[in-house]
């Protein structure tokens, strides 16, 4: 009988040293002369228990991790190949694991139980059953289905994703395109990047429904250079759909065409704003544009463009598979769907949570993510990347919606939760989204460009005990320039993690005093 | 995209690889990412074939080279270490990590050892936010890095063994 094993194959899985205990096991496997057969899944996201090795049995897949080389031995010992079986790392059934049981895992249903290379494997786990659906459909009835799910862009801002569908389809062009941002840089996020490593496929089936409901025919993954496994896979896929006729002049001899390409980014966190995406694409300098005119008319090469992020076109496949209504029945107020939340910092049990709108932050740090790592209290969390606020605890009972977060000063965007414990500086935390925003204005405007070493600057001083009350002043009346004045979201939302640590860690920006003149050098 | 070994600078080649993406749409980042990964940097040389080939100015491929922190117009050490900076890591320790990281090798951001094997590089958010403090050498990622593993993996990128191509 052949026993089935599952080694994760993800970025983070890899780096905790997944390759190295897949060939220990392949090598193992060998010498016990047992029929056991290595498959590399992606990964579930739980990476505290990463490597995390599954072995199929009739009543599902048992679980096995945090698995080091050094633990195979007892393994074997313990013919875990048999599933339930005493181990020390024994983890039962890996669906009843409470951290993975409690998601509603609408996009991330296949991470980590398929192959992601294996077309086989996502047919088998309902994929393509959208595209299918989709290709039955008139370009408005795909369009009204987006709609009525009621999916909002998943990379931060939340725009109603059928709106800007529609806006696309009703602009008439010889050209028009499909855009997926895949330059996911904000700290504490990486669903996108396992969306591409761990189910790419459902990925291009997005992006080809969103070519059919609108009418574009060419599509461009923009992918971060600093996921290049990312890449391999994505590249790897999108091989493969077009040796099976899912991408090309004539998908499903439906006589609709979509082509598909991954290209570069090269380490401009910038170029996660749309208009700077498109400018990059276009093979110049990665500037803002002005808006309008919106992308959705005048976009990539002056031609309408749906420009979306990962999430928002991996949620597309499941819409038109199991119908809007399944998709907006999960969540609350107008945020509908699932969002994938990501753990991240310091925490024990970091990982992707995909959770229905709803829950409190608070229930999603403790309930999922059991605390900081260290057992430190937590003092603060940045929600929503480097220009998200820092929440202090008077505010993680906020339901993790839009508008709720909206209310408090916060932002959900693309779910990344980093968390902090007591011995953070809030003040250096500031200093750095000032330094961060220098690194990564794009210079066209003067608020963010020339604000942003102000702020640098001026935190340096308050930090140092100069003249306190005036440069707190300053510092906001800065703050309040940057965020009225910038062109995007960059030197907009930039002040917002140095409001928040000013309004509720205001003590940590005057007790550095004696040691700020060390940290002034490096900007 | 795996990093290259030294390699000297070969002008064919070079428009080889500009011949063959040239016509695409937008074709300057490709072009770009091409020589980098053939080259390991971006020469001077490249871009007096680059520019017209796409009918741009010499400048103009400057500004686009100098906008992007990924590409570099000098020859960097055989690896490239990137050391996470970014919020998630910082929780876990990873200003500590990068003061000693320049100080055990003796360089800063964007510098070269002396030895020429590593060229360190600050990289804002690698993805890994669980499990930080997060380094990159090559195409491999590292997690929970801590002075102490930071200064094995030095040492194994210094005994490696370097390969002919």
């Amino acid at each position: 009988m052949t026993y089935r094993i599952h080694v994760p194959s993800d970025t983070t899985a890899k780096a905790l040293g997944a390759d190295r205990v897949a060939r220990v096991v392949e090598a193992l496997a060998q010498e016990s002369g047992k029929d056991l057969e290595i498959r590399r899944n992606g990964t579930r996201g739980l990476y505290w228990l990463e490597p995390l090795i599954e072995v199929d049995t009739p009543e599902g897949r048992y679980g096995f991790g945090p698995v080091k080389e050094a633990d195979l031995d007892s393994l074997f010992a313990a013919e875990f190949w048999k599933g339930d079986v005493e181990h020390p790392l024994a983890l039962g059934l890996v669906e009843e694991i409470p951290y993975l049981k409690r998601q509603t895992r609408l996009t991330f249903a296949r991470a980590g139980v398929t192959d992601p290379l294996s077309l086989e494997d996502y047919k088998a786990h309902d994929g393509y059953k959208g595209l299918e659906n989709a290709l039955a459909l008139s370009p408005q009835a795909i369009v009204d289905a987006v709609k009525e799910s009621g999916l909002r862009g998943r990379g931060g801002a939340a725009f109603p994703t059928g709106i800007k569908w529609q806006t696309v389809l009703n602009a008439p062009a010889d050209q028009k395109y499909i855009v997926c941002n895949a330059d996911e840089g904000d700290s504490g996020t990486f669903a996108d990047r396992l969306v591409m490593e761990c189910d790419p496929f459902m990925l291009i089936e997005g992006m080809t429904i969103a070519g059919l409901a609108v009418g574009a025919t060419q599509g461009y993954i923009y992918l971060r250079s600093e996921y290049p496994l990312a890449q391999q896979n994505l590249n790897a896929a999108i091989e493969t759909a077009y040796a099976n006729n899912l991408l090309g002049d004539d998908i499903q001899g439906s006589g609709c065409r979509f082509d598909l390409e991954v290209r570069m980014g090269a380490g401009a966190y910038i170029c996660g704003e749309e208009t700077s995406l498109l400018e990059s694409l276009e093979g110049k300098r990665g500037l803002v544009r002005a808006k309008p005119p919106l992308p959705a008319i005048v976009g990539l090469f002056g031609k309408p463009t749906v420009v979306n992020n990962v999430l928002s076109l991996a949620a597309v496949p499941f819409i038109l598979d199991q119908g809007a209504k399944a998709y907006a029945d999960c969540g609350m107020g107008r945020s509908r769907g699932t969002l994938p939340f990501q753990l991240a910092g310091n925490v024990k049990q970091g990982g992707l949570v995909e959770l229905a709108f709803g829950p409190s932050l608070r229930e999603l740090m403790f309930e999922f993510g059991g605390g900081t790592y260290n057992d430190r209290p937590l003092r603060a969390v940045q929600v929503g990347g480097p220009l998200g606020a820092y929440l202090p605890e008077s505010q993680w009972d906020t339901p993790l919606d839009y508008e709720e977060f909206a209310k408090v000063g916060a932002v959900l965007g693309h779910g990344g939760v980093v968390m902090f414990d007591d011995t953070v500086d809030m003040g250096e935390q500031a200093r750095f989204s000032m330094e961060f925003c220098v690194a990564e204005s794009c210079g066209k405007c003067t608020p963010c460009r020339i604000g942003s070493t102000r702020g640098v600057e001026v935190i340096d001083r308050i930090r140092a005990g100069e003249n306190v009350e005036a440069n707190l002043e300053l510092l906001s009346d800065l703050c309040a320039t940057m965020v009225d004045g910038s062109l995007c979201a960059m030197g907009g939302m930039t002040p917002f993690p140095v409001q928040s640590a000013m309004k509720h860690f205001g003590e940590d920006f005057v007790k550095n005093a004696s040691n700020a003149p060390a940290l002034a050098e490096e900007v | 995209m795996t990093m290259p070994g030294v390699a000297g600078w070969e002008p064919t080649a070079a428009q080889a690889i500009i011949d063959q993406l040239k016509s695409k749409p937008g074709a300057l980042l490709p072009i770009l990412h091409a020589i980098q990964d053939r080259f390991s940097y971006i020469p001077e040389e490249a871009v007096a074939l680059i520019a017209p080939a796409l009918k741009l100015t010499r400048a103009e491929v400057h500004g686009v080279i100098s906008f992007y922190h990924h590409f570099r117009t000098h020859q960097p050490g055989r690896h490239v270490v990137e050391i996470c900076r970014a919020e998630a890591c910082q929780a876990r320790g990873a200003r500590a990590l990068e003061a000693h990281a320049k100080s055990a090798l003796g360089v800063d951001y964007h510098q070269t050892t002396t030895d020429r094997t590593v060229t360190l590089e600050p990289v804002y958010c690698l993805g890994n936010c669980a499990c930080g403090p997060s380094v990159r050498v090559g195409d491999e990622i590292h997690a929970a890095v801590n002075a102490q593993r930071f200064d094995e993996l030095v040492e194994s990128l210094k005994t490696e063994r370097v390969e002919v191509q």
